[in-house]
C-alpha cells in the first residue's frame, strides 16, 4: 500500500448523489475523517470555521477541494477523506467552480503529514487519474486508483 | 535563501505550495529551503525570508512582511511557480 492509500481509513471515502451546500459537503468529508477515526467530531467545527474565515481557496485545483481544520487536540492521526458529489456543487471559487471531489484532511502537526501530501500532490497533478475517479461508480474502484 | 509558504492553517494549501515550489527550484538549480505556515507564524518567520508564495485571498492581510510577496493562482501548475519564481529569483 502506498502512504497515500493508507491515509484513507476504513470509511473515509464516500459517493453522493448531491448535497446541498459547501458547508454539507465540508461536513460529510469531515464526518469521514471522524469515522476513519482520524478526528473527533469537533473537528468538523473547525473545518467549517477555517472555510469561513479564509474564504474559497481551499478549492485548489479546478473542481477539488481540500477541506481542512486546525491541528490540535480535535486530531486523532494524520489522515484524509474523500467525498465525491455527482452532482457539482459551487463554493464560490473565482475560478476552480465547481467542486466535485472534496478531500478532507486530519493533520496532528505542521510536518508530519509532508509524505503524505507530496504523494497527494501527484495524484493531484494528475489529470487522466483525477478523470478517472470522477468515472468510478463505487468506492472500491475510487481505492484502486488511490493505491 | 528562505521561502515561505503560506495558507490560513499551514498544513493544507501552504504544504502544497512548499512541495510544488521544492520541485521547481529543483529545476531552476537553486538553492533554497521552504517552509510552510500558518498565517500567525508567518509575520515571525518572514524576518529572515526573501519571498512569501501564497494564495491571491491572502495577499492583503500579509501586507508589511519583510519579505517579497508572490500570489500563486494555480497550486498545480509548476509552470506558473517556475515563471514566478524565476522573475524573484534570476
Amino acid at each position: 500500500m502506498s502512504i497515500l492509500s493508507e491515509a484513507f481509513g476504513d470509511g473515509s471515502i464516500i459517493i453522493k448523489e448531491s448535497v446541498a451546500d459547501r458547508d454539507e459537503a465540508i461536513s460529510i468529508a469531515g464526518e469521514c475523517l471522524v469515522v476513519s477515526r482520524k478526528a473527533k467530531p469537533e473537528y468538523i467545527e473547525s473545518m467549517l470555521a477555517a472555510v469561513e474565515k479564509f474564504g474559497p481557496y481551499i478549492v485548489i485545483a479546478p473542481g477539488i477541494a481540500l477541506a481542512h481544520g486546525k491541528p490540535g487536540d480535535e486530531v486523532l492521526a494524520t489522515g484524509l477523506s474523500l467525498l465525491m458529489i455527482r452532482e457539482p456543487i459551487e463554493f464560490k471559487h473565482s475560478e476552480n467552480d465547481p467542486v466535485q471531489l472534496v478531500f478532507g484532511l486530519a493533520a496532528t502537526d505542521h510536518d508530519s503529514h509532508i509524505e503524505v501530501m507530496a504523494e497527494l500532490a501527484s495524484f493531484l497533478s494528475d489529470s487522466n487519474r483525477i478523470n478517472s475517479v470522477l468515472t468510478c461508480s463505487n468506492i472500491e474502484q475510487i481505492r484502486a486508483l488511490l493505491a | 535563501m528562505k521561502i515561505i509558504a503560506v495558507c490560513g492553517m499551514g498544513i493544507g494549501t501552504s504544504v502544497l505550495l512548499k512541495i510544488n515550489a521544492e520541485k521547481v527550484l529543483k529545476m531552476l538549480g537553486v538553492e533554497a529551503t521552504v517552509e510552510a505556515a500558518d498565517m500567525s507564524t508567518a509575520r515571525k518567520a518572514s524576518f529572515d525570508a526573501q519571498i512569501i508564495l501564497t494564495t491571491p485571498e491572502l495577499v492583503e492581510s500579509l501586507r508589511g512582511v519583510n519579505a517579497e510577496i508572490i500570489a500563486i493562482d494555480h497550486f498545480f501548475d509548476l509552470e506558473e511557480l517556475n515563471a514566478k519564481l524565476s522573475k524573484a529569483l534570476l
